[in-house]
């Protein structure tokens, strides 16, 4: 379990978090969504520890990853998988090899365990084929299924994501999507996705958590945004309604494909 | 008032944040296991990558110093292996290490900054970091390990090479026979000068290397962050090296 207790962070004046308190529970996939700039990937750096809170605590497991030594917060992120927003790879390398990092770093594998590992975590996002290329070989959506692969290479419990589906096409993003349920099923990883993207949500989340002036504003199952009369709430999910589940006149085909999340457009009415 | 502290206390907070950092890839020292393949693919490109054209510099300082000693040095008084004695001691002192930092300041320094900074803006150090990776140990430490190592062995290829293009330009140019060039060196020798020289190619290979892990490593603000730092770690290791280069002489000469 991670919980973030009453963050506060400050870069010179501006105040991105202003007392934020999440729980993500084992198991559970949580969305976190908000507006650009309100803080979503500051508060993801927290949990992971590549930030340090000006006040608050972060606990995994119980323990305050802000009080403990930095040999014992590296061994803690062994437990974590992230997933950068724009991959993160490492370009020296090809996607076998990024894939192949962690195992040959962390572990005393044999070399062709190390290769039929990293091959099989290929597999699994569906990118046999790119082992041999190096990451600007590679499209947008390709690096992130490796950082994907690379990400879950090494097992990890939890899986913190930063804008998956981001700039992606909505069939890629559906790819994604799906992945991210399989790794939460199959592997029984707890999951943590930002996003904007109310499709994304619905399509994965147990419970999402919205971040606005700085604290998490709501929170709750996916399932209660259609009886929540939180105006803020309210405002994100009519602007995201707006882009992907009304047809408008200008944008017939694509608006009716995807209009067939019914939840998000029968559940909320539209102003 | 506080403007004016935040500005004046600006260079202090730099100076200390490069000591905490340069004191956490000492004490990850231990490590050897997380910056060992690194170490040895970086004395490579900083060390044997850089042999031709620290190899070309000194091989032309040393045969333009020469021709100029021999210019200027035209009296009948004078003996010709003066040439000798004036331009090996200046090559092994001086020229030989301070012409060849200057060249990988830019070529070595440069090179780092431009990689670790790229490295940060991609969030490439977050992903080592949240692997459970010492970022430090893996990326700063070899980088300075392998400059204050392959520095000294650069500057004895310089030195003897810069020497060679003096006989050769002596020779050749018909100002004095490599014998007497060489007898001349041999009169003025001091056994302590290879030794200084030795030093300094240490020091400055210590402060190209963290100056621009330092500066590579805290870059910020995308693409153009990366530019910024890649210039100014070539301009600071300069300055710091002219700095550094006056004050060991000051404190060994
Ligand atoms: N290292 C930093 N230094 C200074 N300001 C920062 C830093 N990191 C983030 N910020 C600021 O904090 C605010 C929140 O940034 P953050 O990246 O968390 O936004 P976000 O919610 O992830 O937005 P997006 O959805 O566009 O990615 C922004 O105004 C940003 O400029
Ligand atoms: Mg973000």
């Amino acid at each position: 379990m991670i919980q973030a207790e009453n963050l506060h962070k400050r870069f010179g004046a501006l105040d991105v978090l202003t007392g934020a308190t999440l729980e993500v529970r084992d198991g559970e996939t949580l969305a976190i969504i908000g507006r650009s700039g309100s803080g979503k990937s500051v508060l993801l750096k927290h949990l992971v520890g590549l930030l340090t809170p000006d006040e608050g605590r972060v606990l995994v497991d119980g323990t305050d990853i802000n009080a403990i030594s930095y040999e014992h917060l590296r061994t803690l992120r062994h437990q974590f998988g992230v997933l950068f927003q724009g991959g993160a790879l490492f370009d020296s390398m090809t996607a076998l090899g990024n894939v192949a990092f962690p195992l040959r770093t962390f572990t005393d594998e044999p070399e062709e365990e190390v290769r039929r590992r990293a091959e099989e975590a290929l597999a699994r996002v569906r990118l046999q084929g790119t082992a041999p290329k190096k990451p600007a070989a590679l499209s947008g959506g390709q690096r992130k299924r490796v950082a994907l692969a690379r990400a879950i290479t090494l097992e990890p419990r939890y899986l913190l994501y930063d804008e998956p589906t981001c700039g992606l096409d909505p069939q890629t993003s559906n790819t994604i999507n799906d992945l991210i349920n399989d790794l939460a099923d199959d592997l029984n990883i707890t999951s943590i996705v930002i996003t904007h993207d109310m499709h994304s949500v619905l399509a994965i989340a147990d419970r999402a958590a919205l971040i606005h002036d700085g604290v998490i504003h709501w929170s709750g199952p996916t399932g209660a945004f259609a009886e929540s009369d939180d105006e803020v709430l309210l405002d994100f999910v009519r602007a995201n309604e707006y882009q992907i589940g009304v047809p408008s006149p200008t944008s017939k085909n694509g608006a009716r494909e995807r209009n067939g999340e019914k939840q998000l457009a029968g559940g909320v009415p539209v102003s | 008032m506080a403007a004016l502290t935040r500005r004046l206390l600006r260079p202090v907070h730099t100076l200390g944040k490069f000591v905490m950092l340069m004191a956490q890839a000492v004490s990850s020292i231990g490590e050897v296991s997380m910056y060992r393949k690194n170490l040895i693919s970086q004395m490579t490109k900083i060390g044997i990558e850089s042999l031709p054209i620290v190899s070309l510099a000194a091989f032309f300082s040393g045969a333009v110093m020469t021709v100029q000693t021999a210019y200027q040095m035209t009296g009948p008084f004078v003996p010709k292996s003066v040439i000798g004695s004036i331009v090996a001691p200046t090559m092994i002192l001086e020229l030989g290490v301070v012409g060849m930092a200057f060249v990988l300041a830019g070529r070595v320094g440069a090179r780092i900054a431009a990689e670790l900074g790229t490295m940060r803006v991609s969030d490439q150090i977050d992903a080592l970091e949240v692997m459970g990776l010492n970022s430090v140990a893996y990326l700063i430490l070899p980088r300075v390990l392998a400059g204050v190592i392959m520095f000294p062995v650069l500057y004895v290829a310089a030195c003897t090479i810069g020497v060679g293009g003096g006989i050769v330009a002596a020779d050749v140019g018909g100002y004095l026979s490599a014998e007497a060039f060489v007898q001349g060196a041999q009169m003025y020798f001091n056994p302590f000068d290879p030794f200084f020289g030795l030093i300094k190619a240490f020091v400055f290979g210590f402060l190209i290397t963290s100056i621009s892990c330092y500066k590579g490593y805290y870059t910020s603000g995308g693409a153009e962050g990366v530019g910024d730092a890649t210039t100014e770690a070539a301009v600071a290791s300069c300055v710091f090296m002219l700095f550094a280069d006056l004050l060991l002489a000051a404190a060994f000469l």
